[in-house]
């Protein structure tokens, strides 16, 4: 009975990413510049998650004008592919990473030339609950392949830090940042550069326009749709040795939104300055504010500038011609 | 008697100048139009009037009033009513909820007597279904009525939005392209019902026409654009003879 | 088919369309009324919770149906209404009392809500109420001199009528109140500028600017009107629940409200009741599909929440018109027999309209 039925919004995920240094409350100036600049570090990394999720939906809702809510859930799903291959499999990680990668991007583009494509010119609420129900679907498999354990993967980086002066920082963090920074990269030259890219830009401007100029809009948005499980599946195994992985990883997605609607949902590199954004605040307002306040403090900031910049930061203002 | 005058407006999007310091008053009891090619600024000048836009420089006066700072929705309350190129209908409601809309800046009832539906309410609303169905058979809508909007002809849709604008009981009548869409015979109903606006209705009409056809036969005065600036102002057949407009029209002679 | 011949502009504004309707309706309110003679206990509570979710509905009805406002944030006004109302008898104020304050008090968090978020559109706006919830959910957990935070308290039970509020039949009659009077008063709403206005500005925000409609302000008044139905079915889900506690006004409420409204049909009273109808026969929906299901996978502790996601991706699949837009499909089949056409309703193909510019 799903009315009965609870869950847990603020899922363990999120704060996981940032619990490596941070160990209850202190004084400020207590530590002095070196622990603001740890924090820092750890924020920009936990950041680096929301950005690469806030990054998905981006993708998508630039491209297709849905808004993916079960993004969170095919990160988890990616990690639990990854845990398959890996983890139970036994492969060597980076072919399991690729193999995952691959595998979710197929996902994806299966998704959207079953399901989603479907939809396409239905009012933007009716996607939304299209894809909250996924989510909830995602969520059920997960549980009834994986069971509800959690699992943990085992990566290259865990269990080793590097020494940066005073700053001791897990190499898990520095692969996540390392890892956002590569995608972002890789995005950036695909849209300037790449035919595809721009056929992608196009569909996204003008679905009608960019179908009689011979783009095959179909096609493409299943690309995106394949892109942007692919990210999320980056996403998830990059923190899956911090968060662990369980069915509910996927919540982390509910701070994500936050970063999306701050950076402005229709940039991308504002979705990835948006997590950043959250993922710093996220950490010092842990470490210097109340108890409650780390929870809230996302959603309060992006309330905040959306109240300013009803469009986000980075986000187009646009307006209907008449 | 002036009804409403534009003072050196001009308005600026990124670096392209879409109006460009335009004067003109447009007389009581007149049928004012407004031609130029495409890109000439025309709609723009309606959306500095209607308010949608902010000008960058120069003052709008609505009868003797400055309404340069004006919020767009008390433009209505003043008297100034519009059509949109493109229909702006409400496209789920049917053909007298639209007219009835028309009716909002006329409003008398407070939020809590709506919620009562107080006497005051339905008297006031079978006031509102008089002068909404006044303007059905001005324009002849009574067979439409009780339809949704979803489910008019293109045509239809026209003198729907015609006649929200007009429900509004408006003094200046702003029509952007009226004949935009339409075939032959709807053009010259539109040609007959402006000439009606104007003469029986006693409503001033301030309109961006592309149809010369029409334009000759309901103008009083026009005023030719091009590229956000003036070209020549007068009676239509002064305004067609001159040269400027000839060569914006049809290119270096 | 029925054609209504309008001879008076009284019957534009009438409750009902024609006779007709007032018979079906008429009978329609006697067979509620005598439900409790004819229901036993559990269905009785059942129908009893479905009036509360109507409520609720109608204000979110009014909101995302008539007003065009997306909100996926709507379990924080129906959590603030019930621990309102909560507070507010366990501080001895009367239901009587208690109830219109608890709805005051959800109004004005409506307002509040309304005023950030005025500015922005779609997307933006669904996703600010969403994260609104969070941060009220998180109010719920940490306001322990009020909400005694993850404890809960349970919801104290004043007499009315000389009777507890527990009997179910005094609550059941009390919710079909409040249920009418609500619905009575949305259809005023509805039939009045006010509604008008409403359902200008989902349809073209600036026609209705030009025609006088001030978008901010009857933006707020429709958030705080949502607000004010949800708030006031929060007291009587206080009641339903008996036990306040956050994690019962989660996303998945606020989800399940949301679908209530498209379920029944967007921009209809009836698809309200359809919907409330839906999503509260839904756990027992679930229960039977359960049974179908082989042991090892029905024994699962997941199951639930995904047959729902299910049922909401069929739906929007399917039947994107919700109930109410099948009810008359099927009413049109009956009335045109055997002339009905398959094509009557077919759904032409379409492109993604942007609402960026909206």
């Amino acid at each position: 009975m799903p009315r009965r039925h609870t869950e847990r919004i603020t899922s363990p995920a999120a704060t996981t990413v940032g619990r490596i240094t941070t160990t209850g409350r202190r004084l400020p100036g207590e530590g002095g510049l070196t622990e603001v600049l740890q924090l820092l570090v750890n924020g920009l990394a936990a950041g680096c998650i929301y950005g690469l999720i806030a990054l998905g939906f981006v993708l998508i809702y630039k491209a297709t004008e849905m808004v993916n809510f079960a993004q969170g859930d095919l990160l988890m799903l990616g990690a639990f592919a990854a845990y398959t291959y890996i983890g139970l499999f036994g492969l060597p990680y980076w072919l399991g990473f690729i193999l995952a990668v691959l595998s979710m991007a197929i996902f994806g583009f299966t998704l959207d030339a079953v399901v989603l494509r479907r939809v396409i010119g239905q009012p933007q609420f009716a996607v939304v609950i299209l894809t909250i129900g996924l989510g909830f679907i995602f969520r059920s498999a997960a549980t009834l392949i994986w069971g509800p354990d959690i699992r943990t993967l085992g990566t290259p980086f865990s269990n080793s830090i590097s020494q940066f002066g005073p700053i001791v920082i897990p190499d898990v963090n520095l692969s996540i940042i390392g890892g956002t920074l590569a995608i972002s990269g890789v995005m950036y030259g695909f849209f300037r550069y790449t035919k595809l890219g721009v056929a992608m830009q196009a569909a996204s401007q003008n679905q009608l326009a960019a179908y009689y100029m011979g783009i095959p809009v179909r096609l493409v948005f299943s690309l995106i749709w394949a892109i942007s499980a692919g990210v999320a599946t980056v996403a998830g195994i990059l923190l899956a040795p911090v968060s662990l992985i369980d069915p509910s990883t996927g919540f982390i997605a509910i701070r994500a939104f936050s970063a999306a609607v701050l950076g402005g949902f229709t940039s991308l590199p504002g979705a990835v300055l948006g997590g950043l954004i959250i993922g710093v605040i996220e950490q010092f307002s842990a470490l210097y504010l109340d108890e409650g306040f780390k929870d809230v403090a996302a959603p309060v900031v992006a309330l905040i500038v959306l109240a300013v910049y009803p469009q986000g930061l980075l986000g187009q203002r646009q307006r209907k011609r008449v | 008697m002036t009804l409403f005058r534009a003072e050196d407006i001009a308005v600026r999007f990124g670096g392209i100048k879409a109006v460009d310091g335009i004067s003109f008053g447009v007389e009581r009891g007149t049928v004012f139009t407004i031609i130029g090619p495409n890109g000439a600024g025309k709609t723009t000048v309606f959306n500095l009037i209607s308010r949608i836009y902010d000008p960058s420089q120069g003052r709008l006066w609505f009868d003797d009033r400055d309404i340069t700072g004006l919020p767009a929705h008390e433009i209505a309350g003043l008297g100034i009513a519009r059509t949109f190129q493109n229909i702006e209908l409400f496209e789920h409601a049917t053909v007298l909820d639209n007219l009835l809309l028309g009716r909002h800046a006329h409003r008398g009832t407070r939020l809590w007597q709506d919620f009562l539906f107080t006497p005051a309410v339905r008297r006031s609303e079978l006031a509102h279904r008089r002068k909404a169905e006044e303007v059905i058979d001005f324009l002849d809508l009574a067979a439409h009525r009780d339809s949704h909007i979803a489910n008019l002809s293109y045509g239809v849709r026209k003198v729907v939005e015609l006649a929200r604008a007009l429900c509004t009981e408006p003094k200046l009548l702003l029509l952007d392209e009226p004949s935009s869409g339409l075939n032959v015979e709807e053009t010259e109903d539109m040609a007959f019902w402006i000439e009606d606006i104007k003469k029986d209705l006693g409503i001033t009409v301030l309109m961006v026409e592309h149809d010369m056809t029409l334009v000759n036969q309901v103008s009083d005065r026009v005023l030719a654009l091009n590229y956000g600036r003036i070209l020549a102002e007068g009676t239509p057949a002064e305004v067609q003879a001159h040269p400027d407009v000839v060569r914006a029209y049809l290119g270096g002679v | 088919m029925r054609f209504v011949f309008k001879t008076d502009y009284r019957q534009d504004i009438g409750l009902f369309r024609h006779n007709g309707d007032r018979f079906w309706y008429g009978l329609l309110v006697l067979l509620v009324a005598a439900a409790p003679l004819l229901l036993d206990r559990f269905y009785l509570g059942e129908l009893t919770y479905v009036f509360v979710l109507a409520v609720a509905g109608i204000g979110i009805m009014l909101l995302t149906g008539y007003t065009g406002l997306v909100s996926l944030g709507h379990a924080a006004f129906l959590g603030i209404g019930a621990y309102a109302h909560g507070y507010f008898l366990q501080q001895g104020v009367p239901f009587v009392l208690s109830v219109p304050l608890a709805t005051l008090l959800t109004t004005a968090a409506g307002l509040l809500v309304a005023l950030p978020a005025l500015r922005m559109t779609g997307i933006y706006l669904a996703i600010a109420t969403l994260l609104f919830a969070v941060i009220i959910e998180q109010v719920f957990i940490r306001w322990e001199s009020v909400t005694h935070g993850f404890r809960g308290f349970s919801v104290g039970v004043p007499q009315v009528f000389g009777l507890p509020l527990t009997d179910p039949v005094l609550f059941y009659y009390i919710c079909f109140a409040v249920l009418a009077l609500a619905m009575l008063a949305a259809i005023n709403l509805l039939r009045s500028p006010t509604g008008r206005a409403f359902v200008a500005i989902r349809d073209s925000e600036i026609a209705a600017q030009s025609m006088g409609v001030h978008l901010a302000r009857y933006k707020a008044t429709a958030f705080a009107i949502s607000a004010g139905f949800t708030g006031l079915a929060g007291c009587l889900f206080a009641h339903k629940i008996g036990y306040l506690a956050p994690d019962a006004f989660g996303i998945i409420l606020s989800i399940q409200l949301l679908l209530m409204a498209v379920i029944g049909g967007l921009g209809s009273l009836h698809g309200v009741v359809f919907g409330a109808l839906f999503v509260g026969a839904l756990p027992q929906v679930i229960a039977v599909l359960r049974d179908y299901l082989p042991d090892r996978i029905a024994q699962q502790p997941g199951l639930e929440p995904g047959v729902f996601g299910l049922i909401l991706v069929a739906i929007i699949l399917f039947e994107p018109q919700g109930i109410y837009g099948r009810w008359r499909k099927v009413k049109l089949y009956f009335q045109l027999f055997p002339m009905y056409k398959a094509a009557t309703f077919k759904r032409q193909k379409t492109y993604t309209r942007s609402e960026r510019n909206k």
